[in-house]
């Protein structure tokens, strides 16, 4: 049995710049129930280039991921097709020979480094194990881990190898896991979106360290992603999986530019970016789940441009584009005339300017000298915010800023805070237990995770109805016709009221969410972080939801976000913040377009953004 | 429009706990110190609840009240409540442990030798439960889901569930009286000898606890070396192309003891409570059985100590599993 | 605005749980009887409770009455021969049942509720009361759970209420750490903030959000106390302080029959037998249960923590 020499140089290979990696018709199913979670995918990528796998949760894109190094998880197995690693087909080989390649001829980055070290051992010998287990000798292991961590920039970092994972970082155990990965200079590697949970600076850092080192090794690369814009900046190709198909395949800049896939376009139009400031546009309803995929195309049902051989016949992959560039393909019967026949609906259309409220109206909330403490450590240093009447002010900052701090201290959830916090005048006091009644309807607050903020043993009617019956004395009929109202109002169904948390999306739910706080026609409505945990696309339609209703209803909206792109999709005025400090402020277009404070300038320029992508193309 | 200097880009940095080990010992002692002082307080007032009884118990039904009076003197049952339990107290901390209500022989020297007897008990219960229970969960743990993992999670489960007395009551029946006749039936060790040098004396009782303890250990071994064998970082390790034993050695093993060692613990705190029973059934002569005897003689002193005696093993048992599980997670105890 | 009822691949939320429907504890008593050893589990539970109710109604002797000679092996007066004093071993069995039932229960519900009570306070309210409620529940699980309960009848006597409530204190602790972990799960979740915000008072944020999402964790708690209620009942009844003679029951039995072994073994085997076959009933029985609502994997944890809960001796 040939096996691949793992310390053979890449450029020994398949020869620089040749094919390392070919998947073909590769199907990966449940071992129960024999879905498919990925049918039938064909890639192939080149030593020395970088393949993007986008897709959204749900979509397979990590288990393809991870069949391209032979393995599956629990309950999955590989049903059919083949995954070739120069030349040689990784399912005929045996469970110690693919071991053995796996970590010298193939390497995996993980999405949580946090988890995926072992937190009872120290990262020294993590790192050595790395090499000794393919045969380097102890020595020759320890000279090649300085190199490694110099490579990836923890050379100056104290004592990095004595550590255990938890002194460390994020970002400092996600480039531990890189230099793992690339420590027995490997022809493939496949990340499997490292870069999740991380700041958009250290963000930053860690895709250029992919990026020098993906070039300097020659190595095949695959980044799986949800995030279209890094995928964007970092790939030179990039494949868009759906309900584990591989619908639309092509370099960069062709499908950024010019995507042919209805559901690509759609992506591309729900992902905010800060250089984009039209409205955001979602995509309505789910992807089907493997197992329960229609006879044709799987985006069929939520595809704008459809007609009847798309619900039968399932199309294939077809040539896209221009004739004469580069492969560009798409899975649709109606590749080239997708773009003529989308509706109007679905196009991008710029936001009216907000009506900027002059003159010294009243602010419906004001903050003086916010300073709020964590025990003894002090999170927020003298706070000063106003949100007028009928606007949206956005609170930008990364992890530690003390942004959602600040919306909790409004909100009454954090109660050691000093300062002067006015709600249409009201002082309001730290706690809840104190405020008035008419401050606690008037200011309602949707939470970020929408699988922990509804009570799952209570119906959704019962959960809208909650504030109701709080704060109104309403009869129970004029109570059902208010909740109705509100369903409506966040465009679900009047079923939706009998149904139980459990049984709605991630979207549905925070649309409840939602629903419940407007109900009793708030004020002011905090909104903290409600769409960090959606998927793009759901994240579209639920901000431009938030944005209409804020029109509809005249609400002041309290924005918090870590997401600088969404900012403009939203809000009018803007407050960035960090460290527990207002770094800036003012409107929208001001502070974006431009930006004083040096922290404002990098986070802008560290966001990954469509005019980096590709040839610095624009929307489409 | 302020400008602020470079933002740190790492998560907050938590303050570190310096020696936390020492810590935790200090905490816990002074707080264990603590419970035992409202537990002697607990039992004090139990036990002395009704003075008449005790020496009525004593001397018997037919005691004049002049009798009954004179013994409550001598047994300074008459001083205030706080006085006697001061007294019994400070007493009990100079090692002066009153005198048995039954014989009047002195605590101390009574329960010297049965200490040991049901000491030797638990450390060699203890010793066999953990060896056993450790092998059999790693090894379903390897096995998982195979015949033999679901045959020994069924028998785990019907032992754990039966009374211990009736598990000691069963070895005696098979090994003892009925079916086989290996061993004696009763544990009557000569007073003053120590333990193992009547090692057949002492193989049904331990069996029994030994039954009694194994299924918790093999149960949380079990899990918790799952756990690990699921988590990521095994995964990873995999991924990473390690051999497979040196997965389990040096990946999932060190994460499966913490939990383990606290099971551990707990069967020791498991054991404390069943030599009561099975001490009776063998008639071993322990400070379950004493305690058995002394509750039915109203015999106060050594129900007082013997109960305490327990507590504090409780409570330092306690004690020294939270400090090894807190050694064996460097999460918990190397700060950032 | 199609709303696909979509179960999410990869919630963030670890426990988004089954389907949930009104009398969801209905429903998984129920599935847990379908299982293999559910079913087993739960008819052996039936038959030894039906036992315990129906036996005194026909046995053939007064349980009390001399019929045979002590220790007779089994004859055609007595089915499964005499006891020390010569009663019918069988009546004796029949009718030894329905107290121990009828106790443990009790004291089941005595433990549990009193257990759950401090439990969710002491997870939900704030600051000082969870380490008042928690200083108590410490202080009673410094003895074995035996011993306490010997404690306290060595003070008053062997009477039945008091071993009730004996027993049933002693679990109250347990059920308290338990429950209070559980609670505190629950209450730290964003609806239940949800709630509160708008100015709910504590007890019924207590009552409507946190108690019916701790239906589980009660259910199983419910299940395994009443076993060791049994265990404790007969324990203590084997020692000579449970019920007292001459009524007859499976524990005391026990112990009667042990000095005839080699006589008459049906003595003590026959009571010995009810009561293995009754614990060993209601645990595989409340195992189903506890996997039933939580599936296999983290109805073992549960297990477990239930187990290791009672080591800690500081708050969470």
């Amino acid at each position: 049995m040939t096996a691949i020499d793992p310390h053979a140089s890449p450029a020994a290979g398949s020869g620089a710049g040749g094919t390392r990696l070919v998947v073909e018709n590769l199907t990966v199913a449940t071992t129960k129930s024999s879905a498919e979670v990925v049918q039938d995918v064909t890639i192939s990528v080149a030593a020395g280039e970088v393949l993007g796998v986008v897709g959204e949760s749900g979509s397979g894109k990590t288990t393809l991921g991870l069949a391209m190094i032979g393995h599956t998880r629990r309950g999955l197995r590989i049903a059919s097709g083949s995954v070739r690693l120069d030349g040689q087909d990784l399912m005929t080989l045996s469970a110690d020979e693919l071991r053995e390649l796996r970590g010298s001829a193939m390497a995996y980055v993980p999405q949580d480094p946090g988890t995926a070290l072992n937190p009872a051992r120290r990262i020294g010998p993590q790192m050595r194990e790395a090499l000794t287990a393919h045969d380097r000798s102890k020595e020759d292991a320890d000279a090649r881990i300085v190199e490694l961590l110099t490579e990836v920039g923890l050379a100056s970092v104290p004592n990095v190898l004595s550590s255990y994972p938890h002194q460390l970082s994020g970002g400092q155990q996600q480039r531990v896991a890189i230099a793992m990965a690339f420590a027995c200079r490997p022809s493939l590697i496949v990340l499997d979106e490292p870069t999740t949970g991380l700041d958009v600076t250290t963000q930053r850092t860690v895709l250029e360290t992919v990026k020098r080192l993906c070039a300097e090794y020659g190595v095949a690369a695959v980044y799986v992603s949800h995030d279209v814009m890094v995928v964007g900046e970092l790939a030179d190709r990039v494949a868009v999986v759906y309900s584990g198909r591989v619908i639309e395949l092509g370099t960069t800049d062709e499908v950024f530019r010019a995507p042919q896939h209805p559901y690509t376009r759609g992506l591309l139009r729900a992902v905010p970016s800060p250089d984009r400031s039209g409205r955001l546009v979602g995509m309505d309803g789910v992807p089907p789940r493997p197992g329960m995929r229609p006879p044709g195309c799987a985006f069929e049902p939520r595809c704008p441009v459809r007609v009847e051989r798309c619900a039968t016949e399932r199309p294939a992959l077809v040539q896209a584009g221009v004739a004469g560039t580069a492969d560009h393909s798409a899975r649709c019967w109606l590749v080239g005339e997708v773009a003529a026949r989308e509706p109007a609906s679905v196009m991008v259309t710029e936001i009216e300017p907000a009506a900027v409220v002059a003159g010294a109206t009243d602010p419906v909330l004001r903050v003086d000298e916010l300073t709020a403490h964590y025990g003894v450590r002090q999170v927020l240093f003298g706070i000063n915010v106003a949100v007028p009447p009928n606007q949206c002010v956005a609170v930008v900052g990364e992890s530690g800023s003390g942004k959602t701090t600040l919306a909790r201290c409004i909100a009454g959830l954090h109660t050691t805070w000093e300062g002067d916090v006015r709600y249409t005048g009201e002082a309001l006091t730290p706690g809840i237990r104190h405020r008035s009644k008419e401050a606690l309807r008037g200011v309602q607050y949707v939470f970020q995770n929408p699988y922990a903020s509804l009570n799952p043993r209570r119906t959704i009617g019962a959960l809208v109805s909650q504030p109701l019956e709080q704060f109104t004395s309403l009869r129970r009929r004029d109570r059902e016709q208010k909740i109705v109202e509100a369903i409506r109002s966040v465009s679900l169904p009047d079923e939706m009221l009998g149904r139980y948390p459990d049984q709605l999306s991630g979207g549905e739910r925070q649309r409840v969410a939602i629903a419940r706080a407007l109900v009793v026609s708030p004020t002011l409505l905090i909104c903290d972080e409600v769409t960090s945990a959606l998927d793009v696309s759901v994240q579209a339609a639920v901000v431009e939801m938030l944005r209409r209703l804020q029109g509809e209803q005249g609400l002041s909206m309290l924005f918090i976000t870590h997401n600088l792109a969404l900012v403009r999709s939203i809000a009018q005025q803007v407050i960035v913040m960090s460290v527990g400090r207002i770094v800036e402020s003012g409107p929208v277009e001001a502070v974006l377009g431009n930006p004083q404070a040096e922290y404002t300038q990098r986070l802008i320029e560290d966001v990954p953004k469509f005019s980096d992508v590709g040839s610095g193309t624009a929307g489409f | 429009m302020t400008t602020v200097e470079q933002p740190a880009a790492a998560a907050p940095v938590l303050v570190a706990v310096p020696h936390p080990i020492r810590r935790l010992l200090i905490e816990r002692t002074l707080y264990g110190i603590l419970t035992l002082f409202i537990v002697s307080i607990l039992v004090f007032a139990a036990t002395e609840l009704l003075p008449g009884d005790a020496a009525r118990a004593v001397l018997g039904h037919n005691a004049t009240p002049i009798q009954l009076h004179n013994l409550q003197v001598q047994l300074g049952l008459d001083r205030p409540a706080v006085v006697q339990y001061w007294s019994w107290l400070s007493g009990l901390l100079h090692g002066d442990l009153g005198k048995s209500l039954a014989n009047g022989e002195s605590v101390s020297t009574l329960l010297a030798g049965r200490i040991l007897n049901s000491a030797v008990l638990v450390v060699l219960a203890g010793f066999f439960g953990t060896v056993i229970g450790v092998a059999l969960g790693l090894f379903t743990a390897i096995r998982r889901d195979k015949f033999i993992d679901h045959t020994l999670s069924v028998i785990s489960l019907g032992v754990t569930a039966l009374p211990e007395f009736v598990i000691a009551l069963g070895f005696l029946f098979v090994f003892s009286t009925n079916v086989f006749h290996a061993f004696p039936a009763v544990s009557l060790i000569p007073p003053g000898s120590p333990p193992w040098q009547s090692p057949s004396l002492l193989v049904l009782p331990v069996a029994a606890l030994v039954v009694v303890i194994v299924p918790y250990i093999y149960r949380m071994m079990r899990a918790a070396t799952i756990e690990a064998l699921e988590s990521e970082y095994v995964e990873m390790a995999r991924l990473k192309g390690l051999p497979r034993t040196g997965v389990l050695l040096r990946h999932a093993l060190p994460n499966a003891i913490a939990p383990t060692i606290q099971a551990i613990g707990l069967s020791f705190l498991y054991l404390a409570g069943g030599i009561v029973l099975i001490e009776v059934v063998f008639a071993y002569p322990g400070i379950g059985f004493t305690l058995d005897q002394a509750v039915q003689n109203r015999d106060i002193p050594i129900i007082q100590f013997i109960v305490l005696l327990l507590a504090t093993f409780y409570i330092f048992m306690n004690i020294v599993t939270d400090v090894i599980a807190l050694i064996a997670t460097p999460r918990r105890r190397v700060p950032r | 605005m199609s709303a696909v009822a979509e179960a999410p691949v990869a919630p963030p939320e670890p426990s988004a749980g089954p389907r949930v429907r009104r009398f969801e504890w209905a429903h998984t008593l129920w599935a847990a009887a379908k299982t293999l050893r559910g079913a087993i589990g739960l008819v052996v539970t039936l038959f030894v409770i039906a036992v315990g109710a129906i036996g005194p109604f026909i046995a053939p002797h007064d349980p009390n009455a001399f019929v045979t000679l002590p220790y007779a092996p089994p004859n055609a007066v007595a089915k499964l021969g005499g006891d020390s004093l010569g009663r019918d071993v069988y009546s004796r069995v029949l009718d030894g049942g329905w107290q121990i039932l009828i106790m443990a229960a009790l004291a089941t519900a005595i433990g549990v509720g009193l257990g759950a009570a401090a439990g969710v306070s002491a997870a939900y309210l704030p600051g000082w009361r969870d380490n008042i409620i928690m200083r108590f529940v410490d202080v009673i699980l410094a003895f074995p759970q035996l011993v306490f309960a010997l404690l306290l009848v060595s003070v008053v006597g062997p009477k039945n209420w008091l071993l009730v409530i004996a027993v049933g204190l002693s679990h109250a602790p347990q059920v308290a750490r338990v429950i209070r972990s559980a609670a505190l799960d629950v209450s730290e979740r964003d609806f239940v903030k949800a709630v509160a915000i708008t100015g709910v008072p504590p007890w019924k944020v207590m009552n409507r959000e946190i108690l019916p999402n701790l239906v589980t964790p009660l259910m199983v708690e419910t299940g395994l106390r009443m076993t060791y209620s049994i265990v404790i009942m007969a324990g203590l009844s084997f020692l000579g302080f449970g019920l007292q003679p001459p009524s007859p029951n499976w524990g005391s039995m026990i112990k009667d029959g042990q000095g005839g072994l080699t006589l008459n073994p049906w003595a003590m085997l026959a009571p010995a037998i009810m009561l293995a076959i009754l614990c060993i009933g209601l645990n595989t029985y409340t195992d189903a249960v506890t996997r039933s609502a939580l599936g296999v994997d983290r109805a073992e944890k549960f297990a477990l923590t239930e187990v290791m809960s009672a080591t800690e001796t500081g708050s969470a």
